[in-house]
């Protein structure tokens, strides 16, 4: 074994090992190459397989989810409504009064996903979701402000109103994420640091908000709690192409910067020795997760626990050490439509679609938490 | 170990620090400090706990900057290159490296490629021979697929090596890489140690705790103590009873290694003071 192959520099074509026995590739086991051209990468069968799944789910659950209402749909007609097939009265409801409620969730459910698994990443904290984080609390601080002062300052802000929230709750959860960074920020920003302050900043947001709910009158009070328990209710177009814009934007822009999430999960310093500009690149990733879950909040109020679980149960599903981006995008939109769908059809009366997530997630949440069998750590 | 290489077309010197000021906070922990490393040898630092040997090390791989003084690196000042450029040319091992739960072997190993890859390109041929090399060298090709929280703490030191090895830089620095293992471990990361500099002409540079294995392994030795280099030399040269009286504060005898022919260290303490033979270091080794 003379370990040629590990000369400093190698180069193309540098020598293979020789003396190892083995006239092909090198090839490490578990680490399949796939290589076009100059693109290369692992292959990975589970997480493609898992995520490929999860797309399908999405399409299935989201179809139903159209299908059903007052005029009952077939899952064949709303997708031969989606592709342009199919009569024109179906077509008309499937995409024009149907699909803008499915798409806003499907959109804030995969911002979420995302949202949850960049933070969480970022962190190495798999409690340091946005909603933990004070980023969806600031988002309904300032949105239930906007309510909250709607009643008091007369009708000339009923048109502000419409969207004075979202903007407000937008605003309001970047000021948290701010204030978050601002306050952990000491020559850098540290993981854990960084949540205790979030935690912080969480509990000031929601103190804010009892507050207004307190002093509100009781028609703005029972608006606000509608929309802090998020929902898909009064979603349209209106709702989705903003949302649409901002993933079109923060994904590939999240994706890009992941390529240092690796390095910077072995630790600060094995992270710089690798090269990487470690608090330039944590900040970047943190910040482009967290204005991911202010567009979220702005767009369906604070649809809890989806940023929190979904990252945690993908990460278990494909196997990996922590949570794949794409497939918790993925996941993170098919909960939030099955739970819309579930809020919608499966009770009595239509429920707000965040305390279906939150139905769902927080058993979840207390058995991770009960499993010690795992590391707590990302 | 201190074989003769032909003069390379590199500079001798590959890292050199000088009037270096080092601390976190408002401490100070070094202050003026001047230090060469020649290419191609295994230096390794010496001292009592908390005498800034792993701060000089962190400042060495420019992850603590200087406070005054430089770094140079091939000549050049090291904060002033590109850090990926760094990263190809020197690697690092910290103290006490972190994995997440649930990352394999292999996966491990690779990301020591990194500082070789772009976002699009992150799994070429070279990274995958670098990696299978790196993992076939330190004997853990078998357990590429095992998570390293299953693995022990030897076999998860060989892997850190592995991944710096993966890096394929020609300067090493190793901060305490036998810590927390035990003796036979300890033997054993150094032998990997050795065969990096002597099969594949690594310059290393390592804080390490054990005197004697330090003795053995390094063909230089700096002794640290309060933020300054008291001695620095052979291993023969370094480690003398006046010495180890000044700068650790420990009555020792120095004999010479039966096995290696290096001084080996055997402390006096409380218990045996006067009863030693009266045998010196030097009678010994004259």
């Amino acid at each position: 074994m003379t370990g040629q192959g590990l000369n400093p520099g190698g180069g193309p074509g540098h020598p293979r090992a020789a003396g190892s026995g083995r006239g092909g590739t090198a090839a490490v086991p578990g680490r399949a190459a796939i290589r076009v051209g100059g693109f290369s990468g692992v292959w990975r069968p589970r997480l493609v397989g898992m995520t490929l799944v999860g797309v399908a789910l999405v399409v299935l659950v989201a179809a139903v989810n159209i299908g059903r209402g007052d005029f009952p749909i077939s899952i064949g007609d709303v997708l031969a409504a989606l592709v342009g097939g199919g009569d024109r009265a179906q077509r008309f409801i499937v995409l024009e009064l149907r699909l803008p409620r499915t798409l806003t969730g499907v959109l804030v459910g995969a911002a979420l996903g995302l949202a949850g698994a960049l933070t969480q990443s970022v962190t190495r904290n798999p409690l340091a979701s946005p909603d933990l984080l004070g980023v969806t609390a600031g988002a309904s601080a300032t949105a239930v402000t906007v309510i909250a002062l709607g009643g008091g300052s007369g009708a000339a802000v009923g048109v502000l109103a419409s969207f004075g929230v979202p903007l407000a709750a937008l605003l309001g959860g970047l000021l948290a994420a701010a204030v978050v960074y601002g306050l952990a920020y000491r020559r850098g920003v540290v993981g854990d640091r960084m949540v205790l302050v979030g935690v912080g900043v969480n509990a000031v947001a929601v103190g804010i908000t009892s507050w207004l709910l307190v002093v509100a009158n009781i028609n703005q009070a029972a608006q606000a709690t509608v929309w802090l328990t998020g929902s898909l209710n009064a979603s349209g177009w209106a709702q989705v192409v903003p949302v649409g814009v901002a993933l079109a934007v923060l994904v590939p822009t999240a994706l890009l910067l992941a390529f240092g999430l690796g390095a910077l999960q072995l630790g600060d310093d094995t992270a710089s020795a690798l090269g990487l500009r470690v608090n330039r690149s944590r900040v970047a990733l943190g910040l482009v997760g967290m204005t991911l879950a202010a567009v979220a909040a702005a767009c369906a109020g604070p649809i809890g626990f989806v940023a929190l679980v979904v990252p945690q149960v993908c990460l278990r599903m494909v196997r990996s050490a922590s949570p794949p981006l794409l497939t918790s995008a993925v996941y993170g939109a098919l909960l939030t439509v099955a739970a819309d769908l579930i809020a919608r059809t499966a009770l009595p009366r239509e429920l707000p679609v965040g305390i279906i997530t939150a139905v769902l997630g927080t058993p979840y949440l207390l058995y991770l938490l009960s499993r010690r069998n795992r590391g707590v750590t990302i | 170990m201190t074989e003769q290489r032909p003069a390379a077309e590199r500079p001798e010197v590959r890292l050199r620090a000088s009037e270096l000021r080092l601390g976190y906070g408002d401490s100070i922990v070094i202050d003026g400090l001047d230090v060469d490393v020649l290419d191609g040898t295994v230096t390794a630092v010496i001292g009592p706990n908390g005498c800034g040997k792993s701060t000089l090390l962190r400042a060495l791989a420019r992850l603590l900057p200087a406070r005054h003084g430089e770094v140079l690196l091939d000549g050049k000042r090291i904060d002033r290159y590109p850090s990926r450029e760094v990263a190809r040319m020197l690697g690092v091992l910290p103290q006490t490296p972190v994995a997440p739960d649930g990352l394999t072997v292999a996966d491990l190993v690779a990301r020591g490629r990194h500082p070789h890859q772009t976002w699009y390109r992150q799994w070429s041929g070279d990274d995958e021979t670098a990696v299978a090399e790196a993992l076939r060298w330190t004997g853990m090709s078998e357990f590429a697929e095992r998570t390293v929280d299953t693995l022990s703490g030897g076999q998860r030191q060989r892997v850190w090596i592995s991944m710096a090895l993966a890096q394929g830089t020609e300067i090493l620095l190793l901060d305490e890489p036998t810590t927390f293992l035990d003796l036979a471990h300890q033997v054993d990361v150094l032998d990997l140690v050795e065969r990096l500099h002597r099969e594949m002409r690594r310059t290393v540079v390592m804080v390490l705790h054990d005197l004697n294995l330090a003795a053995r392994y390094a063909g230089r030795l700096i002794a640290m103590r309060d933020g300054r280099i008291v001695a620095d030399g052979r291993p023969e040269e370094v480690l003398t009873t006046e010495l180890l009286r000044t700068v650790f504060e420990l009555d020792a005898q120095v004999i010479t290694d039966p096995v290696a022919g290096t001084p080996l260290v055997v402390p006096v303490g409380r218990r045996h003071r006067g009863a030693a033979p009266t045998t010196t270091a030097a009678a010994q080794r004259a």
